[in-house]
C-alpha cells in the first residue's frame, strides 16, 4: 500500500489525514489523541484481544479495536464518548479485579483517567475469583509470575511467528482458566525454550521478569530511577544488534533492545540478552 | 526454522498406531523425519500443509489412551510438525480431550446439565450413572433436549455412543428422534424424515433426492445465485444473514481456492434440529452443500460437526461415500466438469467453535478462538481463502428453492421472513420434539402443537433462541414467529429454540446455570468476555444465595452486560448477558421473585 494516497477520516470531529495502511490507533496518534493499549506493540502482529483501545465507529454496532482496524476514507471515529469510556474503564477494572497489576505501570495512569475501581466486584466479604498461583522460578535467567498475567499474547507471539520461531509457550486452557504454558506445564529448561528473553522483553505487566530484577525487587532494591542506560552493539556475532544496558549500582541489571531497531525490532538471542552475566563472572 | 523440539516421552505402540490410522483415514501420509531424538525436521510450508490434521490426530490419541499424553503429543510433533506447546494449547481448549492421566478406566459419561435437562432430572441421572460405577462428566447441552435428560458416552478404544440412539429406546419409536408432525403434508424440510432410509441413496432419490442438483447444473451458477437471493432465504444458524448476499460475495472472488462449510457444530443450548436432519436426512445436507459449491465456485466442501454427534457423523460419512461412489461427489460432482467433494471434521466439545471464524481456526488445527472481523469469511475464511459458511437448515432450504423456484418458496411464511422454520420444542411441553412451521405462526400456536404446557399447566416463561437468546413471558403467546416481529419484541428466534417453563420451575437455578454456561464456554481471548462472564456468574450465584439482588449489584450487572455487548470480539460475548437480563427484566429472578437455589 506504500506510495498510495493518504486516507482522510474524522476523529472526534477533527479532520485527520493518515498515511495509507495506518490503523485507527496510528491515525489517532498522528492527531495527538492518545489511546490506551495493552496487547498491541509496534514490533508484534496485532491480536486485538485486550479491547482497552476500543473506539466508536459510525455504522458499526459494536465498538472496534483501534490498534488493528485499518483507517479508511470517510470513517467517523469517536474516542471519548460515554460508551468508549465505559468499555475502557470496565476492561481495566476487570483486569485489576482478576490479576495483580502493581507492576503494569503503563496502565496506572489510564486506570486513574477512566476511574477504574477493581475492588467493586467483591460482595460483602465474598471475594471474587482471581488468578492465583505460585511464581515459577525454574532457572537463573527469568521468572514467570502468572498472577500478573493479563493474557495479552505478546510473549506467545514473540516466542513464535513474530520473532523467535521457537514455540516454547502457548495459550492453554479456556476462558478464565486460560494460561500461558509450556506443553503439560513442564519446567522451562525441559521445554523448547532457548532463553532469548524476547518474551520478557515484550511483557507489559512484570509477569515475565529477568531474575536479576525479580531478586532486586524481592530485596526491595529495584530502583529504576537510579538506573543508567547505555547503548552498545553486541559483540558476540556479526549481526550487529543494538543492546541497551541498564545499570544500577555499577552492575548490569537488564538488557533490552530498542523496538524500532532495524535489525532486532527489539528482539535478541541468549548471548546478547544474558551474555553479560559472564561479565560479572557468575 | 520451524524444526520442532520434542519432549523426551515416547508414544505407546497403540498411540502411534491410532494416529497413523487417523492420518491415513483423513488422507495424510505419516512422514517422519528426525535429525536427533528430540528434533523433527520441518520447514514452514510443510508445517502449514499438515496442521489441519491436528484435530483428527488428537481425537485418535484421546480414543486410544483415554487422554492426550506427553508421548502422544511428541508423536504428533514428529508427524505433523506441531510444536508440543501448541498441540497442548489446542488439546486443553476442548472438553472432550483430557490432558492429565484419567483417574478412571474406560468410558466417560457426559450428562447434560443445561436447562432442558436441569428441569428433567439430570442430577438424578448423574447420580444413578455414578452409583452404577460410571464416570460422570457434567456437560453443556448435548443437542438432545427433546429427550432430556441427555447422555453421551465417550469411549476408550471403541466408538462413542448415545444411549438414546440405540434401537431399543423404550419410547417405542426406536428411531431416536421425535417428529410429532410426521406424515403432515405441510412439511417441507422434514418431509423425507421417517420416509426415506437415511442410509440409502436409492431411497433418497426415490423421494426426489438429487433432482435439485440436476436442476442447479442445468440452471448454472448465476441462476442459482439469483434464485437464492430472490427467495429471501436468511441464515438459520442464529444471525439471519441473507444467504444470497453471502454466496454472491464468495462467487465474486476469483483466483484463489474457495470453500463452502456446513456449520454442524450445533451447540446452542436447546438446539437439536441439525442433529435430527443430519441423522435422518444426511443426503440432503450433502446435496445442498454441493449446490452451494456449484453456485459459489468452491470445489471443496467441509462439514464441521460437533464431537458429541456420533450417529449424525456416521450417517454423513456413509452418505458421502455413497454419493462419491455414484459420481455425485468427485471430479464431475457439480456437473460440466466441475469437481466437488466434502470432508468431515469432528469438533471436540466447545460451543465457541460454532462461531464461524472460531470454526475455521479449530478446523485448521488452532485453538478455537474467533477472529476479529473484518476481514469477513467471504474474502478471508478457511485457510484465509474465500468461504461461505452455512447452517445445515439454511442449506437444505436451497433444495426447494432450486426445484420449485423462489416464488413458490415465498408462498410460505411472510413477506420479510419467507419459508418455513424448524423449531426445537423442549422443556415443559407435552410433546417435545422437532417441528416445522411457516414463519409467522404464533408462539402460542406452536406450544399448542406441542400439546401445551405440562407441570402446573401454567406457563411461566419461554426461552427463545437458546442461551444466547432471551426469555419471554406468557404475554408473548401472540407473538408471530418472524425475524422482524421477534426483533421488534426485543427477542430472537436465534437457532429456533422454544423451551417452555411452567410455574413450578425455579427460574433462578436456570438463570444461574445459563450464566455458568457462558463462563465455561468463553474462549478466554478477550477481556470483556473472559472476565465479564465470570463476574456475571458470581453475582448471580450470590443473588441466589441471598434471595435478592440489590440495586447496586443490578447496576454492576448492567455495567458488565454493556461492556460485553460493546467491546467483546464475537457473538458469544455480545449475547452472554442477554438471557440473564431478560430474566431480571421480566422479574423471573431477582427482587421479589422468591429467588433461591432450590432444586427443581
Ligand atoms: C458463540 C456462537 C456459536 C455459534 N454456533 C453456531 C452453530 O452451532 N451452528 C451454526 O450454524 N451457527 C452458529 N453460529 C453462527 C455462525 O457464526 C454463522 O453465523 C452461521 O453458521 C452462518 O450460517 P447461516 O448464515 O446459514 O446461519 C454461532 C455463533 C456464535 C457467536
Ligand atoms: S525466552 Fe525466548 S524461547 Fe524462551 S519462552 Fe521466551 S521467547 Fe520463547
Ligand atoms: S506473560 Fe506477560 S506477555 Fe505473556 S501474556 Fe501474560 S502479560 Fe502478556
Ligand atoms: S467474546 Fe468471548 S468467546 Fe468471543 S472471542 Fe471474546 S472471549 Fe472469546
Ligand atoms: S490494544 Fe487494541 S485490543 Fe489490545
Ligand atoms: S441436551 Fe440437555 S439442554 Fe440440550
Amino acid at each position: 500500500m506504500d506510495g498510495s494516497t493518504p486516507v482522510r477520516l474524522t476523529i472526534d470531529g477533527q479532520e485527520v489525514e493518515a498515511p495509507a495502511g495506518s490503523t485507527i490507533h496510528a491515525a489517532c496518534e498522528g492527531a495527538g489523541i492518545s489511546t490506551p493499549t495493552l496487547c498491541w506493540a509496534e514490533n508484534l502482529t496485532p491480536v486485538n484481544v485486550c479491547r482497552v483501545c476500543v473506539v466508536e465507529l459510525e455504522g458499526s454496532r459494536a465498538l472496534v479495536p483501534a490498534c488493528s482496524r485499518p483507517a479508511e476514507d470517510g470513517m467517523e471515529v469517536r474516542t471519548d464518548t460515554e460508551r468508549v469510556r465505559h468499555s475502557r474503564r470496565m476492561v481495566l477494572e476487570f483486569l485489576g479485579s482478576g490479576v495483580d497489576l502493581s507492576q503494569a505501570e503503563s496502565l496506572h495512569a489510564w486506570m486513574e483517567h477512566y476511574g477504574a475501581d477493581p475492588d467493586r466486584y467483591a460482595d460483602e466479604g465474598h471475594p471474587v475469583e482471581r488468578i492465583s498461583e505460585p511464581v515459577k522460578v525454574q532457572d537463573e535467567l527469568y521468572v514467570r509470575d502468572y498472577e500478573k498475567c493479563v493474557l495479552c499474547y505478546k510473549c506467545v507471539e514473540a516466542c513464535g511467528d513474530d520473532a523467535q520461531h521457537t514455540y516454547a509457550i502457548a495459550v492453554a486452557g479456556r476462558g478464565f482458566d486460560a494460561r500461558i504454558s509450556t506443553e503439560f506445564d513442564v519446567a522451562l529448561p525441559e521445554s523448547a525454550c532457548v532463553y532469548c528473553g524476547n518474551c520478557v522483553g515484550v511483557c507489559p505487566t512484570g509477569a515475565l521478569q529477568f531474575k536479576t530484577e525479580f531478586d532486586l525487587r524481592q530485596a526491595d532494591q529495584w530502583r529504576p530511577e537510579e538506573q543508567t542506560v547505555t547503548r552498545t552493539v553486541c559483540s558476540y556475532c556479526g549481526v550487529g544488534c543494538n543492546l541497551d544496558l541498564h545499570v544500577q549500582d555499577e552492575r548490569i541489571v537488564k538488557v533490552t533492545s530498542p523496538s524500532d531497531h532495524s535489525v532486532t525490532s527489539g528482539h535478541l538471542c541468549i548471548k546478547g540478552r544474558f551474555g553479560w552475566e559472564y561479565v560479572h563472572g557468575e | 526454522m520451524a524444526d520442532v523440539h520434542l519432549g523426551a516421552e515416547q508414544a505407546t505402540e497403540a498411540e502411534r498406531a491410532a494416529v497413523d490410522a487417523a492420518l491415513k483415514r483423513y488422507g495424510a501420509d505419516p512422514v517422519v523425519q528426525r535429525r536427533t531424538e528430540r528434533l523433527a525436521i520441518g520447514g514452514t510450508a510443510r508445517r502449514q500443509q499438515r496442521r489441519h490434521y491436528l484435530l483428527p490426530a488428537l481425537h485418535s490419541l484421546q480414543n486410544a489412551a483415554g487422554w492426550i499424553s506427553p508421548g502422544g503429543v511428541n508423536y504428533i510433533g514428529e508427524v505433523l510438525l506441531v510444536p508440543p506447546a501448541e498441540a497442548y494449547g489446542v488439546a486443553s481448549f476442548y472438553d472432550l480431550f483430557r490432558t492429565d492421566p484419567p483417574d478412571h478406566d474406560g468410558d466417560t459419561v457426559h450428562v447434560c446439565v443445561d436447562a432442558a435437562c436441569q428441569i428433567s432430572g439430570c442430577e438424578e441421572l448423574a447420580a444413578s450413572v455414578a452409583a452404577a460405577g460410571g464416570h460422570v462428566h457434567r456437560s453443556p447441552c448435548l443437542g438432545q433436549c427433546e429427550r432430556a435428560p441427555a447422555m453421551f458416552v465417550q469411549a476408550v478404544g471403541g466408538p462413542d455412543r448415545v444411549p438414546a440412539d440405540e434401537p431399543a429406546d423404550e419410547d417405542g419409536d426406536g428411531a431416536g428422534y421425535r417428529l410429532p408432525q410426521a406424515g403432515d403434508p405441510g412439511l417441507r424440510l422434514l418431509r423425507r424424515i421417517g420416509v426415506a432410509d437415511p442410509a440409502s441413496l436409492e431411497d433418497y432419490r426415490a423421494c426426489g433426492g438429487y433432482e435439485a442438483l440436476a436442476r442447479a447444473v442445468e440452471m448454472g451458477p448465476e441462476a442459482v445465485l439469483a434464485a437464492v437471493a430472490d427467495s429471501g432465504l436468511s441464515g438459520r444458524g442464529g444471525a439471519a444473514f441473507p444467504t444470497g448476499v453471502k454466496w454472491r460475495a464468495v462467487a465474486a472472488e476469483t483466483g484463489r481456492p474457495k470453500h463452502v462449510v456446513a456449520n454442524c457444530d450445533e451447540s446452542e443450548p436447546g438446539t437439536f434440529k441439525d442433529r435430527v436432519v443430519m441423522e435422518q436426512d444426511p443426503f440432503a445436507v450433502i446435496e445442498s452443500l454441493t449446490i452451494a459449491g456449484l453456485a459459489t465456485g468452491a470445489a471443496q466442501g467441509w462439514i464441521y460437526i460437533r464431537g458429541e454427534y456420533p450417529l449424525a457423523t456416521a450417517r454423513l460419512l456413509g452418505a458421502a461415500d455413497q454419493a462419491r461412489a455414484a459420481g455425485l461427489l468427485g471430479p464431475d460432482a457439480a456437473g460440466r466438469g466441475r469437481a466437488f467433494d466434502v470432508a468431515v471434521w469432528r469438533g471436540a466439545g466447545a460451543y465457541i467453535c460454532g462461531e464461524e471464524t472460531a470454526l475455521f481456526n479449530s478446523l485448521e488445527g488452532f485453538r478455537g478462538e474467533p477472529r476479529n472481523k473484518p476481514p469477513f469469511p467471504t474474502t478471508h475464511g478457511l485457510f484465509g481463502q474465500p468461504t461461505a459458511v452455512n447452517n445445515p437448515e439454511t442449506l437444505i432450504n436451497v433444495l426447494d428453492i432450486v426445484t420449485e423456484g423462489p416464488e413458490a418458496y415465498r408462498a410460505r411464511g411472510t413477506e420479510r421472513s419467507p419459508g418455513t422454520k424448524l423449531l426445537c420444542l423442549s422443556g415443559r411441553v407435552r410433546r417435545p420434539g422437532l417441528y416445522e412451521v411457516p414463519f409467522g405462526t404464533r408462539l402460542g400456536e406452536v406450544l399448542d402443537l406441542a400439546g401445551g404446557v405440562t407441570g402446573s399447566g401454567e406457563l411461566q416463561a419461554v426461552l427463545m433462541g437458546g442461551a444466547a437468546g432471551s426469555f419471554v413471558g406468557p404475554d408473548s403467546l401472540d407473538l408471530p414467529l418472524t425475524l422482524e416481529d421477534a426483533r421488534e419484541a426485543g427477542t430472537t428466534l436465534g437457532s429456533g429454540v422454544v423451551m417452555a417453563f411452567d410455574t413450578t420451575v425455579d427460574m433462578t437455578a436456570v438463570v444461574v446455570r445459563i450464566a455458568e454456561f457462558f463462563r465455561n464456554e468463553s474462549c478466554g481471548q478477550c477481556v470483556p468476555c473472559r472476565v465479564g462472564t465470570v463476574r456475571q456468574h458470581e453475582a448471580l450465584v450470590r443473588m441466589a444465595e441471598r434471595g435478592e439482588l440489590s440495586a447496586q449489584r443490578r447496576e454492576m450487572l448492567d455495567d458488565v452486560a454493556q461492556v460485553m455487548g460493546d467491546a467483546s470480539i464475537c457473538g458469544l460475548g455480545h449475547t452472554a448477558a442477554s438471557a440473564v437480563r431478560s430474566a431480571l427484566d421480566l422479574g423471573l429472578v431477582g427482587a421479589g421473585s422468591g429467588a433461591g437455589l432450590g432444586r427443581n
